[in-house]
């Protein structure tokens, strides 16, 4: 094997150099209209016209001479054919190659724009010629990638992480498209902070924008409202609070109690999964909403006047503390768990009772737990928008203020920036102390060996009020999830109670005629374009998200940790955030994607990316380094290890991976909402069009339904993954009775 | 042994001016010259943290040398990565890998080496046999004991018929009783086949039974490289006597030297011995315990402080003003009451001098 690979030039790299010349001189270089995949452009006028033309074809023509240039990289390559890898000429014509490329396709691509030159100096420089293009299209793209790849074999040829073309490869590619699509927009956002109306920058404007009352306010004290900044960090604080006391409860009871109906509590779990975002604020209105079922009560019994006390700080706080209870409970139990039986039986053999070997041990021990919690709810809190936008009233917090200084009558690009800028620091600090602080500081004892003990119960005194307030929430959560149901049959709410399925019928009515099935009802087209986009990002998002666990569990590099940190960022930005500056970034050339349903897969890809790289690492971490190493001395490279070895080890975190990014997508609202057309309108944001038309029924029916569809979906991966793993039980039973 | 198609490509291993720093300042390895002869099986041998895994992973090249130079037959490896090596290695939790039964663990190599399937199947199957594992094809790595799943690493790793084999620590996840039997068979199979063999342990008795010459590590550099014999006979230092065989270092006197051979003197006790060019002064006497004798009529008097009974003879601890040492003998049936007071000697060969430590 190894005197094949030195003399013959390297299919991979054969493959790359041809992609570039394809990508060049067959694959239309602009975007084209109607999309790649209708094919209408290979009729209408290829090669020859100008909107279709691939890069050759518009060179011939005399047109877009700017990308005449690239022939040079293009054509470097050819030089070392059958060279062997070790030649210096090698490796320094394919960096060379790659990063002259690469690197005039991002310059010309961001310095002519569709009206010329996009900076002032240029045109003083070259004059104002009759130069424009358009948003780069696939021809661009694969060259692109073509350019990449050639500079990343260059670097490898050249001996770094021992001359593994897949590793640096893969590293190039990561960090390249989370370079393009987290770090550019963001940073266009920033900018975009500083631009005056007139398109001049200026601190000022930043200033003015930056110190409005409406964003620090301090007036509710003085019985008007305060500003956005401080609703949204009492409201994040308060709800961290909340929800990590409560979620401990729910840990406390099902490890250490003898409650009946543990397994029941730990079905909360998937809740938050499951559930769109503002459906829970849907369904508090048809409690305590002014037609509310509650309201009417107790109305009813104590001639009480109906307030609107629900819509408001109130509402938004108990619509958030259902939403985000669950997560809480779901890293406590890791936590509460976690802590090693040895430990508490250890103190209660010194002399501790119970109540002491709480007090003394367990909640010092899960105390890292407990910080984790709270900045896991602060952070989602703060990134929430649903819930706020069906339930805030004049309640402003930043995530709704972002959309409604871009989408609403004010359209302040400016100050949607601002805002995001202050929401981003807020959660940025957030994550920032998590990682930092709590990073190292984690008591847990998972050992390999098994630990015999089990978890004390706790103290009287404690069982009974944590009981108490687990089964009343777990109570409370179940009628607010019975509401969603109930709701969506009644007619209509609080007026007309009388059961029925017109929601329903208006959703998801179909017709059977001779062409075969209509989908005549109203949402058919936002769920089909759902379950389409979803599909097509669960996959990418998956791989991505495992190569990068692959890349920072198995390799070492330099700057790895500032690799992990890009990567795993956009966990912490909330989606608003996301949503912002990808119409900023994405509206204008060289990347021009918005409207298309490109930019809704590339938004879940980036959104959804750390759930991938967090079950990648969970369960890579768990193989042994060992199989890797006698992979590679048994003679496959790291390419091969990877998929042979690997990847068939990680089927269960693929499966997750998979399934997880499929219903996130689904349950998205806040970068959605920015990024959808009409061609392509996502369930979530049309059920709030529903909502926003007081169209309750129908709103809460879609919910259902999507609820449902997503129970469906975790429902197999469960079944698939249990098969798995029952598939490995047996082979461990049956190792022990050898 | 059958007639097989593994046939040996053995090639000599150099290390020329060898150091592994990790991280800033971490020496792993420090400046290491070896030369492992073609066809030898060669043990590095050390305390943990000494360096010998890293210099193994190093030949391996699953770790890279920060400086120095490598070669593996005449060609340099240095910069190689493990995959392009023609080296394979027995690891010390065996990694076989659990998704694919044992026939795919040991033909995974080949497959990648050039061999059809029909081919690779073939050798797999005479790797196996060798490794007297017939008919276990099908079994999934779980369904083996312990010390199945090390032939079939070794299988793995055989089949290759690679220039040099690497067995890190390989014993040490089987039981005390089965340790005896593979490292035999990996001798056998490593002389049958004329392998090169680089073998890393802790353990000095392994070492001693299977290496044709051992290499011993301390603190990332070479203490002493030999032959077993040599290695117990003539340490060169109070580190490889005390690493090799436990022996008892005792200071002495060298009184005077004639015709290579050194006069002694310990309390008043005189004894001869080859001087290994030391001159009169003070210097270290290493005995092991086997090599002293107890209750002979001169001697150095002694008390015994501790005597335990380990059934094929009598362990003895024995205290005086050198200190302590550690001695063993064959009579288990008139053993020796604890405090009692004894005279102590040397055996006429064995005791070696060192310098004066």
């Amino acid at each position: 094997m190894t005197d094949t690979t030195i003399k013959a030039t390297h299919p991979v790299l054969i493959f790359w150099i041809i992609a570039g010349w394809v990508g060049f001189c067959l694959l239309p270089w602009f975007m084209v209209e109607d999309g790649i995949w209708s094919f209408v452009w290979l009729v209408d006028g290829y090669p020859f016209d100008e909107d279709h033309a691939p890069a050759a074809f518009l060179i011939g023509q005399g047109e877009k001479l700017w990308l005449a240039p690239l022939l040079v990289p293009l054509a470097l390559p050819l030089l070392i054919l059958g060279k062997p890898k070790s030649d210096p000429q090698y490796a320094r014509i394919l960096i060379l190659a790659g990063a002259l490329g690469f690197g005039w396709l991002i310059t010309q691509g961001f310095s002519i724009g569709i009206r010329g030159f996009n900076f002032d100096w240029m045109k003083a420089l070259f004059g104002e010629p009759k130069i424009r293009q358009f948003g780069m299209g696939y021809g661009a793209m694969i060259c692109a990638t073509a350019f990449l790849f050639l500079l990343t074999q260059g670097i490898a040829a050249r001996g770094s992480i021992n001359g593994d073309v897949f590793v640096v490869s893969a590293i190039g590619g990561v960090i390249t498209i989370v370079t393009v699509f987290v770090f550019f927009p963001i940073a266009k956002m920033l900018f975009a902070a500083f631009v005056t109306e007139d398109g001049a920058y200026s601190v000022s404007v930043f200033a003015s924008k930056f110190f409005d009352d409406r964003l620090w306010g301090l007036g509710c004290f003085a019985g008007a409202k305060c500003g956005a900044a401080w609703n949204s960090l009492f409201l994040a604080v308060l709800v961290g609070f909340i929800t990590t006391v409560l979620g401990l409860c729910f840990a406390l009871v099902v490890t250490r109690s003898g409650f009946r109906f543990k397994r029941g509590m730990r079905a909360l779990t998937v809740l938050p999964i499951i559930t769109p975002p503002f459906v829970i604020g849907l369904a508090l209105i048809l409690l305590f909403g002014l037609s509310g079922s509650v309201t009417r009560f107790v109305a009813e019994i104590f001639g009480v006047q109906p307030t609107r006390w629900l819509y408001g700080m109130p509402g938004v706080l108990i619509a958030q503390t259902l939403a985000f209870t669950p997560i809480a409970f779901l890293v406590l139990i890791g936590v509460v768990e976690g802590v090693s039986p040895s430990m508490e039986e250890a103190a209660q053999t010194l002399r501790a009772n119970r109540w002491q070997t709480f007090k003394t041990v367990s909640l010092p021990l899960m105390r890292p737990g407990l910080a984790n919690a709270f900045l896991l709810g602060f952070i989602e809190s703060m990134a929430d928008f649903g819930n706020p936008l069906v339930l805030g009233g004049n309640f402003d917090v930043l995530s709704t203020e972002i959309f409604f200084a871009i989408v609403g009558a004010q359209y302040d690009q400016g100050r949607a920036a601002v805002l995001a800028m202050v929401l981003l620091f807020f959660t940025l600090s957030a994550f920032y102390a998590q990682r930092a602080w709590l990073g190292k500081k984690s008591y847990t004892t998972v050992s390999g060996k098994g630990d015999a003990g089990v978890h004390p119960l706790m103290p009287r005194g404690l069982a009974i009020p944590v009981l108490g307030i687990a089964v009343a929430w777990a109570v409370f959560t179940a009628v607010v999830y019975g509401m969603i149901i109930y709701g969506s049959i009644v007619e209509l709410w609080g007026v007309d109670n009388s059961l029925t399925f017109k929601h329903y019928v208006t959703a998801f009515s179909v017709r059977f005629e001779e062409e075969g099935i209509r989908w005549t009802g109203a949402a058919w087209d936002s769920f089909w374009t759902t379950i389409t986009i979803a599909g097509i990002a669960a996959p990418l998002t998956a791989a991505v998200g495992l190569v990068t666990a692959y890349l920072l569990t198995r390799q070492s590099f330099a700057g790895k940790n500032a690799f992990e940190f890009g990567t795993m960022l956009s966990f912490a930005i909330p989606g608003t955030v996301i949503g912002v500056s990808y119409i900023l970034a994405f509206n204008v050339p060289p990347i021009e994607i918005t409207g298309t349903g490109v930019i809704l897969v590339v938004s879940f890809i980036f959104r959804n990316m750390p759930v991938g790289v967090r079950a990648g690492i969970a369960s890579m971490s768990q193989l042994d380094k060992s199989l890797d190493e006698s992979s590679l001395t048994l003679g496959a490279n790291s390419w091969q290890t990877f998929r042979r070895v690997i990847l068939p080890l990680l089927r269960p975190a693929i499966l997750a991976a998979l399934v997880y990014s499929f219903v996130r997508a689904m349950t998205a609202i806040s970068a959605v909402i920015f990024l959808v057309s009409a061609e392509y309108d996502m369930a979530t944001s049309y059920i709030i069009g529903r909502v926003e038309n007081n169209d309750y029924g129908l709103a809460i029916a879609y919910s259902t339904t999507l609820i449902f569809v997503m129970l469906a979906a975790v429902g197999m991966l469960q079944i698939l993954v249990g098969r798995v793993q029952i598939g490995r039980r047996t082979q461990l039973g049956a190792e022990k009775t050898t | 042994m059958t007639e097989t198609t593994i046939a040996s490509k053995a090639a000599p291993v150099r290390f020329e001016g060898v150091s592994k720093v990790f991280g800033k300042d971490v020496v792993a390895v420090d400046n290491i010259n070896l030369h492992v002869e073609a066809g030898k099986l060669v043990t590095l041998l050390g305390p943990s943290g000494c360096g010998k895994t890293t210099t193994l992973r190093m030949i391996a090249g699953l770790e890279m040398a920060t400086s120095g130079r490598i070669l593996i037959g005449d060609r340099d490896v240095t910069k190689l990565p493990a995959t392009d090596r023609d080296v394979s290695m027995v690891f010390q939790s065996y990694a076989l890998f659990p998704h694919m039964s044992v026939l795919e663990n040991v033909m995974y190599g080949l497959t990648f080496s050039g061999f059809d399937k029909h081919e690779s199947r073939s050798r797999a199957v005479h790797g196996l046999d060798l490794v007297g594992l017939k008919g276990f094809d099908n079994r999934l790595p779980s369904e083996l004991s312990g010390g199945q799943q090390q032939r079939v690493a070794v299988a793995r790793a055989l089949v290759l018929e690679p220039q040099v084999l690497l067995f890190d620590e390989p014993l040490s996840n089987l039981d005390a009783k089965l340790r005896r039997q593979v490292r035999e068979d990996i001798r056998a199979i490593q002389q049958d086949l004329g392998l090169t063999v680089v073998y890393v342990t802790h353990d000095q008795e392994e070492a001693l039974a299977v290496s044709d010459e051992i290499v011993v590590m301390r603190n990332a550099a070479i203490a002493q490289i030999g032959s077993p014999r040599k290695l117990y006979d003539a340490p060169v230092d109070r580190f490889v006597a005390d690493f090799i065989g436990e022996a008892n270092l005792i200071n002495c006197t060298i009184l005077s030297v004639e015709g290579g051979l050194a006069k002694i003197e310990i309390e008043g006790y005189q004894h001869s011995l080859p001087s290994r060019d030391l001159t009169p002064g003070p210097a270290t006497l290493a005995v092991r315990p086997s090599r002293i004798l107890i209750g002979t009529d001169a001697g150095i008097p002694a008390k015994v402080a501790k005597a335990t009974y380990v059934g094929v003879r009598m362990e003895y601890t024995l205290a005086g003003a050198f200190g302590q040492v550690f001695a063993v003998q064959d009579d288990v049936d008139d053993p020796l009451e604890i405090g009692s007071q004894v005279k102590m000697a040397f055996a006429e060969r064995g005791p070696v001098l060192l310098p004066e430590g």
